[in-house]
Parts: C-alpha cells; sequence; structure tokens
C-alpha cells in the first residue's frame, strides 16, 4: 500500500520535473532550434549546390564548390586570417596578462576602477573606435604629424592599410576581452603557494613558470579563444584599416554573399571557419579537462 | 604577493593604447575646422549638426527598439535557459549549444539568418534584426545568469520546497531575487551589444529601417566626417554612464 | 524512508542528476526539439513549395491612379540625387519617398536577388546591373505611356548596349571613368592607363583603385587592348598579372573616398568617375581630370522599377518627374554628372562646365568609349581574378 503511493507520488513528481523541464528549458531551446540551428544548418547545406546563373541556388547537388576551396588562393587568404588573428592574439596576451596581473594586485578600489577603464572602450561603437585609427595612423594624421615634427622621421610613415594596421585594428577592438578572463583567473590564484615557493628558495621567474602561468592557463585560454574567434572573422577592421589590401576569411565570405551573389562558396568557406574553430574548442575543452584535475592552487571557494 | 615593478610597463601601454584613440575623437569633436588634421578652435557646432542629422536619429530610434525588444526577450528566455540547464542537464553539449551564438562567427551568424529569411520569404526589417539579436543576447544572458547559479547556494531552494512552497512560487520568490544581480548584469550586457551590434544587422535588415551602427558604417565609409566625433564622443559618453551604473547596481566585476 | 524526503529527494534527484548513464538531453526537451524540428521543417517545405511561384504576371498601369496613395522607397548611392528632391516629389505628387542607400551595385542588386519582396520600388543601378536583373525576371517593363519626358533623352541614350530602347530601365546619369589627380604632387600630367598601373618611383603609396570587379579590371584591360567586356581567359589572366604587380604600389583599394585623399594630398592620382571626380574638383580647383589615351568605359547609372513593388504607378512619375528637364538640370547642377537627357543638358549654366570640363563631353565622345555591358556567364571568372588581385601580396 505504502508502495503504492510512493510510486504514484514518484509519477507525480516526475510529471512535473517533466513540466518543469519543458518550461524552463523550452522556449530557450526551441528558439535557438529554430533561429541558430536551422539557419546554421541551411547555410551549410547550401555548399552542395550550384550557383545560379546570377547568383541564387540551384539545386544540384555537387561537390565542386569544396574542390574550388582548396585553390591555393583561399587556402592562402584562410592561412593569412589565422596568421593574422594569432598574431593578434599573442600581442593581447603579451599585453594583456601583465596588465591583468597588475590589476588583480591592485587594492579593492583600484581594481574596480581599472576593471572599469578597461571594460569601457569595448563599450562604445566599434566602427567608430576602428574609425579613429583611420585618423591617428593616417599619413597626413597627429601620429606621423608628431613623428615627424619631432624628427624621427623625415617622411611621414605609411602605416595606414597595412597589414600591421590590421593588426593594430584587431587588437585594440578585442584586448578587453582578453584582460577580463585573465584578471578573473588570475584574481583566484592562492597568494600563499607562491609564498610558500619563494620560502623554498624559487625565483620569480621559476615561480611563474611553475606555478602561476599554469594555475591560470584556463583564464588565458578563454582570453585567447576571445581574442582569436571574432579577430578571425572580422571583415570590417580590415575593409576600413586595410584598403581593401588585405583580404581576411571574413571579407571573403561576405564578398561571396553580397558581392559575387555566390551562396554555395560562401556557405563552404563558413563551413570551414567553422571546422576550424571547433577544433580549436575540441582542443581547448580537452586541455582544460587535464587542467581542471590539477586545480591545485584555487581558492575554493571559486 | 609583491608585482614586479616591469609589469607596470605593459600595464601602462595597456591603457595608453586603449585610451588615445578615445581622446582623439572626443578632443576633435571640439575642433571648429572640418578637417581632423588641424585645429581651428573650440566649437560646439558639430553637436549641434548632429542634433538636427535626421539619419542618425532614426538610426539611434531604431537601435533602441531592437536593443529593448532583444534585451527584454533574450532576459527571459535566458534566464529560463539557465535555470533549466544548471537543474536538469549535465550535458555539455548542450551547454555549448547555447553558448555557440557568442563564439561563431558573427558574419557567419548573420549570413544563416539571412538565408533563412529569405526561405521562408520573411521581409526583412526590424523585426528581423531584432529576432536575430536575440539568438546571441539569449546565449550571453545564459551565460552570464549561470555563472551567477553556480555560486548561488541551492538549499534555499530545497528548504522552501521542503516547506511545501510550488515551483512557481519558490523560482519567484527565492530564485528569481538571487538571481536578479546576474539578470541584471546579463540584461545590460544584452542591451549594450545590441546597442554597437553592426554585422548581424547589416545582413538582416531591410533597406528602410538603418540602425545607428548601419548608418555609422555609410557615414565611416564616405570619409571623415566630423560630426562622427561628435557622436563619437556622446556614445562614450552614454557608454561610461551605463557601465558605471551596472557596476554600481550588481557589482559586475565581483563575478568576473 | 519518510515519504517526505521520498519525494523531496525525487524532485532534487530527478532528470539527469546523480544518474550519471542519461547524458544528453533529458526526455523533455528530445521531444520539444523533435516538435519544434516538424514544425519547423515544414514551415520550411511549405515557403520552399511557395517560393516557386513566380510574382503575378504585371496588370496594366494604370495612368488614372492615385498617387497620394502610393508611396516609395528609393534605393540609392549616397549623395547621387538632390537632397531635396524626394520631398519636392512628395509636394507635387502626394506620394511618400523613403530614401534608402547602397554603397556599390553589388550591394542593392544582392538585396534585389535575395528573394522574397525587398521593400524597395525604385532602384538606381548601373545598366549592365539592370540587364541582369530584366534576365532574372525582376524588373516591370518601363510604361512608356507614363513617361512622357522620354522625349528628352538624347537619341544616343536610346540604344546603349545594356538596354536598346529603354524597354526595363531610364537612364539617369552616364559618364566615363578616368584619371582624377592633382597636378602639383604629382609633378606632370596624366595621359595613360599605365601612369596608374605602373606608376613612377614618386607616385608609389600615393594611388588608388577602385575595387568594384568592372572598374578593377578597366584600367588593365584598357592598357592591354582587350575589351572591358571580354570573357577570354587568356586575356583576363593577363590583366590579372598586370593587376598583381599593380598592387604593392597603391596606397588603398577605394571606392568612396578617393577625391577626399587628393584634397588631403594623402594621394596624388586617383581612378575615379568623372562626375566623382567633380566633387574634389569643386573643392579644390588644383584637382584635374582626364580620360587617357587607351580609352576608357561609357557607364550609364539607370532607374529601375521592381516587379514587386506595389506603387508601380508613382514609381512611373518619380522616373518622369527626374526627367523633366528642370529637375534634371538641378540634379546635374547638384550632382556634378552629366545626364543623358538633351533638354537638360543644354539649359545647363555654361559657368558650370568651364569649371567642370568633364561636364562639357558630348554624346558622340562619351559613345566612343566602350559601354558595359554584363558579364552573363564570365561574371565568376572576373569575381575569382578580383579575389586574387585584392589578397595577393
Amino acid at each position: 500500500m505504502v508502495n503504492q503511493s510512493v510510486q504514484t507520488a514518484r509519477g507525480a513528481v516526475r510529471r512535473r520535473a517533466l513540466f518543469e523541464r519543458l518550461i524552463y528549458l523550452g522556449p530557450g531551446l526551441t528558439y535557438l532550434f529554430i533561429f541558430l540551428l536551422l539557419p546554421l544548418l541551411l547555410v551549410l547545406s547550401y555548399a552542395f549546390f550550384q550557383r545560379g546563373r546570377f547568383g541564387g541556388i540551384e539545386y544540384e547537388f555537387t561537390l565542386d564548390n569544396f574542390t574550388r576551396a582548396f585553390d591555393p588562393i583561399y587556402i592562402d587568404v584562410l592561412l593569412d586570417s589565422v596568421v593574422i588573428a594569432g598574431i593578434t592574439t599573442v600581442l593581447a596576451l603579451l599585453l594583456g596578462y601583465p596588465t591583468a596581473y597588475v590589476i588583480a594586485g591592485l587594492p579593492k578600489k583600484w581594481r574596480t576602477i581599472a576593471l572599469v577603464l578597461v571594460v569601457l572602450p569595448f563599450w562604445t561603437n566599434f566602427l567608430i573606435r576602428t574609425y579613429a585609427w583611420i585618423v591617428l595612423l593616417n599619413s597626413e594624421g597627429p601620429v606621423n604629424s608628431g613623428l615627424v615634427g619631432i624628427g624621427i622621421v623625415d617622411e611621414p610613415i605609411s602605416m595606414l592599410y597595412t597589414k600591421p594596421a590590421v593588426i593594430v585594428g584587431l587588437l585594440y577592438a578585442y584586448l578587453p576581452l582578453m584582460i577580463l578572463p585573465l584578471y578573473s583567473s588570475i584574481e583566484r590564484l592562492d597568494d600563499e603557494i607562491g609564498e610558500a615557493a619563494a620560502n623554498l628558495g624559487a625565483g620569480p621567474v621559476r615561480r611563474f613558470f611553475s606555478i602561476t602561468w599554469p594555475l591560470t592557463l584556463p583564464g588565458v585560454i578563454t582570453g585567447c579563444i576571445f581574442v582569436f574567434v571574432p579577430s578571425l572573422g572580422n571583415f570590417i577592421v580590415p575593409e576600413l584599416l586595410g584598403g581593401g589590401k588585405t583580404v581576411m576569411v571574413g571579407n571573403l565570405i561576405r564578398d561571396q554573399f553580397l558581392k559575387a551573389r555566390d551562396w554555395p562558396f560562401g556557405a563552404v568557406l563558413a563551413l570551414a571557419v567553422i571546422a576550424f574553430l571547433v577544433l580549436l574548442f575540441v582542443v581547448q575543452a580537452w586541455s582544460s579537462r587535464r587542467l581542471e584535475g590539477s586545480d591545485v592552487g584555487s581558492r575554493v571557494d571559486a | 604577493m609583491r608585482r614586479s615593478r616591469w609589469l607596470l610597463i605593459p600595464f601602462w601601454a595597456t591603457f595608453v593604447f586603449l585610451y588615445v584613440p578615445i581622446l582623439v575623437l572626443v578632443v576633435m569633436s571640439f575642433n571648429a575646422s572640418s578637417n581632423p588634421f588641424s585645429w581651428d578652435g573650440f566649437s560646439l557646432e558639430w553637436y549641434g549638426e548632429l542634433a538636427g542629422n535626421e539619419d542618425i536619429l532614426e538610426g539611434f530610434r531604431n537601435t533602441l527598439v531592437v536593443a529593448v525588444g532583444s534585451t527584454v526577450l533574450a532576459t527571459v528566455l535566458g534566464t529560463l535557459l539557465a535555470v533549466g540547464l544548471d537543474k536538469y542537464s549535465r550535458s555539455k553539449a548542450l551547454d555549448a549549444f547555447t553558448l555557440a551564438p557568442a563564439i561563431i562567427p558573427d558574419v557567419v551568424l548573420a549570413i544563416g539568418l539571412l538565408a533563412f529569411f529569405t526561405l521562408v520569404q520573411f521581409t526583412l526589417g526590424l523585426h528581423t534584426v531584432l529576432l536575430a539579436h536575440v539568438v546571441f543576447n539569449t546565449a550571453f544572458v545564459t551565460a552570464i545568469v549561470k555563472a551567477r547559479l553556480n555560486n548561488v547556494d541551492h538549499s534555499l531552494e530545497e528548504a522552501s520546497r521542503d516547506l511545501g512552497a510550488t515551483s512557481a512560487s519558490t523560482f519567484v520568490r527565492i530564485t528569481l531575487p538571487s538571481l536578479a544581480p546576474g539578470i541584471i548584469a546579463g540584461a545590460l550586457l544584452a542591451f549594450t551589444l545590441s546597442l554597437d551590434e553592426f554585422v548581424i544587422a547589416f545582413f538582416t535588415n531591410g533597406p528602410s529601417t538603418p540602425t545607428l551602427p548601419i548608418t555609422i558604417y555609410s557615414m565611416v565609409r564616405f570619409g571623415v566626417t566630423p560630426e562622427i566625433n561628435a557622436l563619437a564622443t556622446l556614445l562614450i559618453l552614454v557608454s561610461f554612464t551605463v557601465v558605471i551604473a551596472a557596476q554600481r547596481m550588481t557589482r559586475l566585476t565581483d563575478s568576473v | 524512508m519518510s515519504f517526505r524526503s521520498a519525494q523531496s529527494g525525487n524532485l532534487v534527484n530527478s532528470g539527469n542528476r546523480g544518474n550519471s548513464v542519461n547524458r544528453g538531453k533529458s526526455p523533455a526537451t528530445k521531444t520539444v526539439s523533435w516538435v519544434a524540428v516538424a514544425l519547423a521543417t515544414g514551415m520550411v517545405l511549405a515557403a520552399c513549395g511557395g517560393s516557386d511561384d513566380e510574382p503575378s504576371a504585371a496588370a496594366t498601369l494604370d495612368p488614372e491612379a492615385d498617387l497620394s496613395q502610393q508611396s516609395l522607397v528609393v534605393s540609392n548611392w549616397a549623395g547621387y540625387m538632390p537632397e531635396d528632391l524626394p520631398k519636392r516629389f512628395t509636394k507635387e505628387f502626394g506620394a511618400d519617398v523613403e530614401v534608402a542607400e547602397h554603397a556599390t551595385n553589388e550591394e542593392i542588386v544582392a538585396k534585389l536577388t535575395a528573394g522574397g519582396d525587398s521593400g524597395i520600388d525604385v532602384a538606381f543601378v548601373s545598366g549592365q546591373f539592370a540587364q541582369a536583373l530584366a534576365e532574372q525576371d525582376l524588373v516591370e517593363p518601363i510604361d512608356e505611356t507614363l513617361i512622357p519626358n522620354l522625349e528628352n533623352l538624347y537619341p544616343e541614350a536610346t540604344e546603349l548596349a545594356y538596354d536598346p530602347g529603354n524597354q526595363i530601365s531610364v537612364p539617369y546619369a552616364w559618364g566615363t571613368t578616368g584619371l582624377c589627380y592633382r597636378e602639383d604632387l604629382t609633378g606632370f600630367a596624366p595621359t595613360s592607363w599605365n601612369d596608374l598601373l605602373n606608376p613612377k618611383p614618386e607616385l608609389e603609396n600615393k594611388t588608388t583603385m577602385m575595387a568594384t570587379e568592372r572598374w578593377l579590371m578597366l584600367p588593365a584591360q584598357k592598357a592591354l587592348g582587350f575589351s572591358v567586356n571580354t570573357q577570354d581567359e587568356e586575356e583576363m589572366n593577363q590583366v590579372r598579372d598586370q593587376l598583381i604587380d599593380t598592387k604593392p604600389t597603391l596606397l588603398a583599394y577605394d571606392d568612396t573616398t578617393f577625391y577626399e585623399r587628393l584634397i588631403s594630398g594623402e594621394a596624388s592620382l586617383v581612378q575615379a568617375w568623372d562626375g566623382w571626380c567633380n566633387y574634389g574638383i569643386a573643392e579644390d580647383d588644383r584637382i584635374k581630370f582626364v580620360v587617357p589615351e587607351e580609352g576608357s568605359d561609357l557607364w550609364t547609372d539607370t532607374m529601375v522599377v521592381l516587379k514587386t513593388s506595389e506603387n508601380k504607378e508613382a514609381a512611373h512619375a518619380f522616373i518622369n518627374y527626374i526627367l523633366d528637364p528642370k529637375i534634371h538640370t538641378w540634379v546635374v547642377e547638384n550632382i556634378l554628372y552629366k545626364v543623358p537627357n538633351q533638354a537638360a543638358m543644354e539649359a545647363v549654366d555654361p559657368a558650370l562646365i568651364a569649371d567642370f570640363p568633364n561636364l562639357g563631353m558630348t554624346p558622340a565622345e562619351l559613345l566612343e568609349q566602350e559601354a558595359l555591358v554584363d558579364l552573363g556567364e564570365a561574371a565568376p571568372l572576373y569575381t575569382q581574378i578580383a579575389t586574387e588581385v585584392t589578397a595577393s601580396n
């Protein structure tokens, strides 16, 4: 008797749990299903069809678009984009890590102010920030005028419309995204471990590489992803700061859809980018799982 | 632990790097000359021009509509999703799926949505931009609320239910209030992202309802116009206020 | 185990928690997902079926239509139409006019060919693109009875290669492409496309070329003696090789701000459309324009009415309004481009032509250049080459 009522009670409880799941997860997942998954699947499916004569799609199955993507020019653009995004990420790390480290060491009040200041440029309009660099780096602009005025160079250096200009633009856009996760990771470090190591005779460099760096690696990886991914797909910075002379994969994809009206080929390129990123994430997940086990130095309340 | 002095070099370099362009914009917005390469005296003329610029005002109105609408929707969807994922799902894949819009290159997402809207013959306009913005906004809200959930004490909820409260009541009276800072942070983040979002709006918008970033893009493409500097300065002021407010209200940086 | 704790125990442990075997979506979400899939798939299939329908055949347009009940969305290049023109039209005819902007032909054509109703009634596109749109059956045939001002056009403007007889488009402005430069910065007066393609050392990093395909190819095509409409792969490979050689000498590729660079001195020699160069001349009269000796193109920007428009009568009235000599002369004076409207050009103030010499080119002179037509099958070739050029190192 008790068993039966427990079972019906369990049934009611399970039904309610089911109902709750529907309420919580249903709306969000349905929305994402319709407006995220389907569009992505759709666009990726175009990769298998032909471009119509004037743009548009002809529903004839073909793998031509894939073979075309292996044309050296496109591989070059993809590699170039990876290199540019990679350099940007490394620079962001070189600048961002020390910055985050210093901020984490500040007294609480200053820490907050510093973080707000780091985040603030990120909240201003991206286009306008990029445009500011056009003004700054122009051959008639303040930087060049300053350099010529001080006498470091005789003639304005052409800095704009070059690959370095694109890297600077991307770095500027995404540096805050590197600093925040880094700060988060560094802030959780338990100072005592470092002090113990110092007491045992380890120098600052040794302490950094053996303790600090490995323990903050999750933050490093997150920060790198936050910078690398948007840099890879960005087309505005190469267009505005690169003078159209640096073609990144984002430009290629945009051009296929908006200029060449070759949606199938654009879809292949998008697939390539996604595949590449999925690979990156698999690596990140694998490495963070490995690191989770060695989470010794972080404070417990994290 | 004492930080090495050498670290201060990249530290200050970072802040100089981040703020010099902004200073340039702000200073130039008061430049009487339209030529950004020569200073002609202090003037508010560009702010005046800005106030009268119909295109910018229209862009701003449209952007606000999209930002507010998508934030509201995304906050609701995202909060529910975060709670649901936290309570009912161990699946990393599902987590990844809900976070996907934040990590897929926006150009890919934008094109997918354009293709989708085209296929279902949805006329493009502000409504399609709104629908598109909800997608990535939901991802961000979910991520932030979920992060907050990790720090929340579930025992309060359990106690509430043990004492006989219904799930709905527990949710409204216990869960939501404890999540409030995270929800607000998420909403603020979604709002700010939507305000500035260009790529997805560019692809999913109709011809006659440009959002502010799209208007700015046209202005920037056609060269240096001084109103942009005034606009930039104003936007910086707005962002500054929003971030300060967010910080005050939620101690945002504590949950970083 | 008490009843109460069993209950709460179950609640807390429901779903996947504590149940390491059951990874992945819980049954409820799985059901929800499948329902969503079914719905969406159905939607998609239904839409697929729907999108095969042709837009209903155009009914004859009504000359007596009440225009105040109609409204127009017109897409044009920025600054390519006097700013007050839409308002003047509305004042006279009652139909509201909203202006949308596009920066390149490719952009507007992409919007128009994306399927469904773009929301645009009248689009300003270059002739070869009007031709392409017509081949895709997106353009409404021009009803001449609603545009009596067509008679103001030059005879030459009624037999243009991309649309002989102006059946699907009406020309708005025409001109050619050439070199726009500041002699005080270049130190000489350029006469050939090679001055741009293989510039003197002093000019390196002070030149720009256009990036939109047809005009990117143009200088090299003419310098090598090819047609601007060539579809020959061999010839285009040579064009590509020349352009790749030119790229390192360029300051930037620029379709929109090249005259400003001349004014600021950032560049001294740029590829430019004749009218656009006039914008530069207007601000700095040291700027000059020349059509290179190898010859150039004849481009025409036209107005087309979209088949999806529900305001076709207002659209025609708009086009007719523009062809009115008073209005079209005002266009010339405002945007500094030549228009194919004989009555309008003859009414232009001679002083203006003295200031902007290229406004004085006669139709005969223009027709010496080669008219641009749609490339048809060869379009992807041009796109591929454009990518190879701009992405080259």
